[in-house]
């Protein structure tokens, strides 16, 4: 291959270095009006009036919105595929505020310190309420948190939201109970993960302005723009066809980005006005009230025999969906369905649970969503469960864990919201995934644990993990090639680039099959009028989704071209990306054809589009080891190496995919040990900036060792899987062990923090001195 | 929120800014500003000194005399602030956030901000520091941070003390630009034991008992060392925020502590 | 009020207010390199250069630049050009909002240390966040660029 897995530079990232603007906010109108929100102070409450006449009063205000200029009409922002698997619990702005941060009402004004003035100006009587701020409180409460009787599910979720439930769900394969009476050992364990805040470099934001043909065009930051438009046209049953959604540069998503933000009130206040509108939410703001990752309490029981043979794995789990139910079911799913099939040998397994209802900041998609929640339970109590069999927690998962040409039922049952679909591994190296990072981390050097000097302690850990490739049947992707004159191309696609590199990869797997280099590639994404449809960037599904259908648009425009190329030559020909050559010898160069195609002879237009829907999600597999220093003293701990052996089949771009697994293990280490979204007892998040909420640096993260295993799917455009998600799973349950090997300190709610590790190490001292 | 004021003046006297800072209750002087966001009350004049200078480090006559208008950045890389007790100021303050924020925070704004979670006013209170006012003259740092609502005044300079001796310090943060969890600063020079530990939460104080009782001995011993920490937990109140609880700031100063001590003690 | 400023080699005059930090004041006069983050010094993607010195604008008072240099990677185009090229080869570029800032900042640790080691680069650079690479593409290729540049 010539340019699929090479490591060629992204597309935009000299632009972008240079400073060339093309964020959302770099094409925002100068004059456009700015939009602010007036945001809940309480957890819980109903507005009993709210008079906003000396802000509408105010010189430079335009407008002041409240849910007495939108229909009553309930939506969800979650930005997925329609029927959502979210309820409609929203309204833009409602009778009830939900958590610190929720909307009350809008306004619209010439500049930013009217807008605030003006904020300050609005009168707003509450009957405050009390908040419910405990998952474990959450069912059958006194306290309803959405009570409103238009709210409904698109199909059946297990929606009971009087009972505070947005979301439930169960499976069991075979019969965990009577497979658990015949197993010799037993774990059971609970374990608690945490709030994670997305933290993109750049602050949602969104503007708007109506065209010169009279439709409503919006730049926003998203990551689903197609969604986006679907959604602005129902909450505001405005015509789909007329509005424009563009994406243009995006500061970074990771999941933050698929629902939608301040998009529905922009549009609003433009449409009202017929005046440019803009939104950015303040840093305050992406941390109050965009969303956070759902915390979620496990209780896993596992049954093994003596011999090591994993026979059940049991997981009941509780799910936090704070006041919105945002991907409340979607990502409770993909806490079972992308963990619990790497054990694919067991005799039965159940899993099922709620999401619940809290006045929480609402809970969303995240990178990984379900997967790092459940994989952390899970492999924590792998280890766990290997320390009472005693048996090398290695040779225990290569024992157990799913193999290639295997499979699992669990792929038929649980889909994202929705059944399965049953499918083989034809492509998984996790078996060399694991002896890979054994040798990389030099595991038997340290395994569990070395002393060092100076009060501190070594110890390594790891863990496997798997995810997905798309949802099948449901995310659809569409790629249009067209020639131009000269010859070179451009690659229209609906994929989303976020910054995540699919503009580079996608063209680079376009100019694969055409043969040409990536400079003759000119990609563009995406514009809801001049793009093809895909549902976005999310579910790992832009390189596998998006990719085969770039390479089927490729193959079609390279008929296309040949058929030309045969009329002309009148015979046989071959292409090898430059020159067209008969059987005869007699040649022309794809530059004369497309010139003569556009100016000469028998005149047309090459344009080749083309669309694919996966049939199946074939799992990106990795294993991932970490080495830790622990200060014994003060339970202060380095991380001094992430090793990540990786099964993504091809590379498109395989530095870009290492990227994407770096950049997925920091925030797992993030995750995992830095991050914490603190509440207080009000229910007012105090870790709401930057310099409370902390996510890695530059000096927290001493190495990264990233490996690719050689893999193929088949299914895959050039052998390709999905490398977006993957990287964030392993880092809480691989630290997690780390952290026991190295001092006898099991962490069974996240965060990992030196102040647990320290009281777990003194609890350690206080019970060996009983 | 956006910040309210109404006037920026950069004065040309120090007069001028005395007399506007007199003028108006919400008048202020404003350092670098980097720390501006973190404060709610609206402004009528921010007075900035920047046309005064007041940008300099001197030394002379073993006294470092350093302008109010020096930043954090051009402290961190001043040779004779490193020599100064194994370079524990130079340390403190290169673990100031990032060189952007060190470039624009200065060593009066610090002071005068006297701010909790400080990290330069731990190290600073080790050392033999005052502080020069415009009308007040010199008072000593200890006895500035002591006063609840000091007069309005104009710091010009930081008028630091050449020492020798042995200093430990450290900083305990989440990630590196983080606010301290807690910091500890253990100083043997000529005259004995300095011992401050800040962000307790609260502001930097000294460890008095600790240190008059380590000046009583001579050696050190891990059962000196531990009596000494023990009198650092007695003495020394803690309490907890979001970066850490009560306790373990306790445990983290105990260590950190002995760790200093046994330091500044080897050499 | 108005300010007089230098921008990347320019004399310029900016209408301002006392309350605009210098953020919003060079975005607002189309410096559109220079974006917005954390707005608390935290995250270091609207860093500039404040008389050679990098410093986060917002949290600069426009006031205060009055009669000063400013910088934005609008002014250093071929370094930045240079600098991408050893991004793309690493890889280390995904979303790019915090890359112009790193350009920047990256120009003045050239100048203001020579020969830097590992770990005085991540110190210099510490305050410039990055939420998508994991760092060590980033720090590979600043290396590499500050070896070519000798």
């Amino acid at each position: 291959m010539k340019v699929v897995n090479h490591k060629l530079p992204s597309v935009d990232g000299k632009g972008l270095m240079m400073g060339r603007p093309g964020y959302t906010d770099d094409l925002a109108d100068p004059n456009a009006l700015i939009v602010k929100v007036l945001r809940s102070p309480h957890a819980y409450a109903r507005i009993i009036s709210l008079d906003t006449s000396k802000a509408e009063a105010l010189e430079g205000v335009e407008l002041v919105l409240t849910s007495k200029d939108f229909d009553r009409r309930p939506f969800t922002r979650a930005g997925q595929g329609y029927p959502e698997p979210s309820p409609h619990d929203k309204f833009v702005f409602d009778e009830f505020v939900r958590y610190v941060g929720d909307e009350v009402c809008a306004v619209a004004a010439i500049d930013l310190v009217t807008c605030e003035k003006a904020l300050k100006l609005i009168e707003v009587e509450y009957e405050v309420l009390t908040p419910i701020l405990d998952l474990e409180e959450a069912i059958d409460n006194e306290i309803i948190i959405h009570p409103e009787p238009e709210i409904h599910d698109m199909f059946p979720i297990g929606f009971e939201p009087k009972r505070n439930i947005a979301a439930a769900y169960h499976m069991e394969v075979g019969s965990v109970e009577e497979t658990l009476k015949d197993c010799e050992v037993i774990l059971k364990q609970h374990f608690y993960t945490h709030a994670q805040a997305h933290v993109m470099m750049e602050p949602h934001t969104v503007n708007a302005r109506i065209d010169y043909q009279n439709r409503l065009v919006l730049y926003t930051s998203t990551q689903t723009p197609i969604h986006v438009r679907r959604i602005i046209s129902q909450s505001l049953n405005y015509p789909l066809s007329k509005i424009r959604v563009i994406k243009p540069r995006v500061g970074g998503g990771f999941g933050g980005k698929q629902a939608i933000h301040g998009e529905i009130i922009v549009s609003a206040v433009t449409l009202k006005t017929g005046k440019s509108a803009k939104m950015i939410y303040t840093r305050k703001e992406v941390f109050e009230s965009s969303y956070t990752r759902h915390p979620m309490r496990f209780d896993i029981t596992l049954g093994a025999m003596k011999d090591g043979t994993l026979k059940a794995i049991d997981c009941k789990v509780l799910s936090d969906t704070g006041a919105y139910g945002e991907h409340a079911l979607t990502v409770f799913m993909v806490a079972g369905s992308k963990v619990l099939p790497l054990y694919n040998k067991v005799d039965s397994v159940r899993f099922y649970g709620d999401v619940v209802y809290t006045n929480h900041t609402p809970a969303g998609a995240y990178r990984g969503y379900g997967a790092i929640q459940g994989n952390y339970a899970l492999e924590s109590s792998i280890d766990m469960l290997c320390e009472k069999l005693a048996i090398d927690p290695i040779l225990f998962r290569q024992k157990n864990m799913i193999l290639e040409g295997e499979t699992s039922p669990i792929f038929e049952i649980m889909g994202e919201g929705t059944e399965g679909t049953a499918m083989m591994m034809e492509s998984c190296k996790l078996d060399y995934c694991v002896t890979r990072g054994l040798e990389l981390i030099k595991w038997n050097e340290k395994y569990p644990r070395v002393t060092l000097p100076n009060s501190k302690v070594k110890g390594v850990g790891m863990a496997i993990a798997m995810q997905g490739s798309g949802i099948p049947y449901i995310d659809m992707a569409a790629a249009t090639i067209k020639l131009n004159d000269d010859g070179f191309y451009n690659l229209m696609i609906g994929a989303t680039d976020i910054g995540q590199g699919s503009d580079t990869i996608l063209a680079q797997i376009a100019a694969e099959e055409l043969g040409t280099t990536l400079d003759n590639m000119i990609v563009y994404s995406s514009d809801s009028d001049l793009t093809p449809f895909d549902t976005g960037a999310y579910a790992s599904s832009t390189t596998y989704v998006s990719g085969n259908a770039v390479v089927k648009a490729a193959k079609q425009m390279k008929n296309m071209l040949i058929e030309e190329a045969e009329k002309v030559l009148e015979t046989k020909v071959a292409f090898d990306g430059i020159t067209f050559t008969a059987d005869n010898g007699k040649e022309i160069t794809l530059k004369e054809l497309s010139n003569r195609l556009y100016y000469n002879e028998d005149q047309k237009q090459l344009t080749a589009t083309s669309s694919y829907v996966g049939h199946k999600s074939p799992p990106p597999f990795m294993a991932g080891f970490v080495e830790v220093d622990v200060d014994i003293e003060t339970g202060e701990f380095d991380i001094i190496d992430y090793v990540s052996v990786v099964d993504c089949g091809t590379t498109i771009n395989p530095k870009l995919a290492q990227g994407q697994v770096e950049g997925g293990i920091v925030q797992g280490i993030g995750m995992a040990v830095y991050e914490e979204v603190l509440i207080n007892k009000d229910g007012r998040m105090i870790t709401n900036d930057m310099m409370t909420y902390h996510i890695p640096t530059r000096l927290e993260i001493k190495n990264l060792t990233t490996e690719f295993a050689i893999s193929y799917e088949e299914s895959g455009p050039f052998g390709a899987k999905s490398v977006g998600e993957i990287g964030i799973d392993t880092p809480p349950a691989a630290i997690a062990n780390a952290i026991y090997n190295a001092v006898g300190v099991r962490i069974t709610s996240l965060p990992i923090t030196p102040e647990k590790v320290l009281q777990g190490i003194l609890k350690l001292k206080e019970n060996n001195h009983e | 929120m956006t910040l309210e004021v109404n006037n920026y003046v950069k004065v040309k006297s120090l007069q001028e800014a005395y007399e506007l800072l007199l003028a108006d209750d919400s008048n202020q002087i404003i350092g670098g500003g980097a720390w501006l966001k973190m404060a709610t009350k609206p402004v009528n004049t921010l007075i900035d000194l920047e046309l005064l200078k007041l940008d300099d480090i001197v030394v002379k006559q073993n006294i470092i005399t350093i302008g109010a208008n020096v930043t954090l950045r051009d402290l961190e890389k001043n040779k004779d602030i490193k020599e100064q007790f194994s370079g524990i100021l130079y340390e403190a303050v290169h673990q100031v956030m990032g060189v952007g924020v060190r470039n624009l925070a200065t060593i009066g704004g610090s002071i005068m901000g006297k701010f909790s979670f400080s990290d330069i006013l731990t190290p600073l209170l080790t050392m033999d520091v005052s502080l020069e006012f415009y009308k007040q003259g010199i008072i000593s740092l200890q006895d500035f941070l002591a006063t609840k609502k000091p007069p309005k005044d104009i710091l010009l300079h930081i008028i630091l003390k050449q020492e020798k001796g042995n200093g430990f310090f450290k900083k305990v943060r989440k990630t590196a630009l983080d606010f301290a969890v807690v910091n500890i600063c253990v100083v043997h020079k000529d005259s004995g034991f300095e011992i401050v530990i800040g962000a307790r939460p609260g502001i930097a104080v000294k460890a008095s008992k600790a240190m008059t009782f380590l000046n009583r001995q001579s050696n050190f011993s891990e059962q000196v060392i531990q009596s000494a920490v023990a009198l650092v937990q007695e003495e020394i109140s803690f309490s907890k925020n979001l970066r850490a609880s009560k306790e373990y700031r306790e445990q983290l100063v105990a260590v950190y502590v002995a760790r200093g001590i046994k330091e500044v003690t080897q050499s | 009020m108005k300010i007089h400023v230098t921008v990347n080699g320019y004399k310029k005059a900016f209408d301002i207010e006392p309350s605009d930090y210098l953020l919003d004041t060079l975005r607002k006069y189309n410096y559109l390199s220079v974006k917005r983050g954390c707005d608390n010094t935290s995250c270091g993607v609207c860093t500039i250069l404040l008389d050679g010195k990098p410093v986060p604008s917002c949290s600069l008072l426009s006031a205060k630049a009055d009669g000063h240099s400013i910088i934005t990677v609008e002014g250093i185009p071929k370094e930045a050009e240079k600098l991408s090229e050893h991004f793309g080869h690493e890889g280390a570029d995904q979303c790019g909002y915090c890359n112009p800032s790193m350009a920047v900042n990256v120009h003045a640790l050239k100048n203001e240390i020579q020969n830097p080691t590992d770990d005085e680069i991540k110190e210099y650079l510490v305050g410039n966040l990055c939420r998508c690479t994991g760092y060590i593409g980033q720090h590979k290729a600043i290396k590499s660029y500050l070896e070519d540049e000798k």
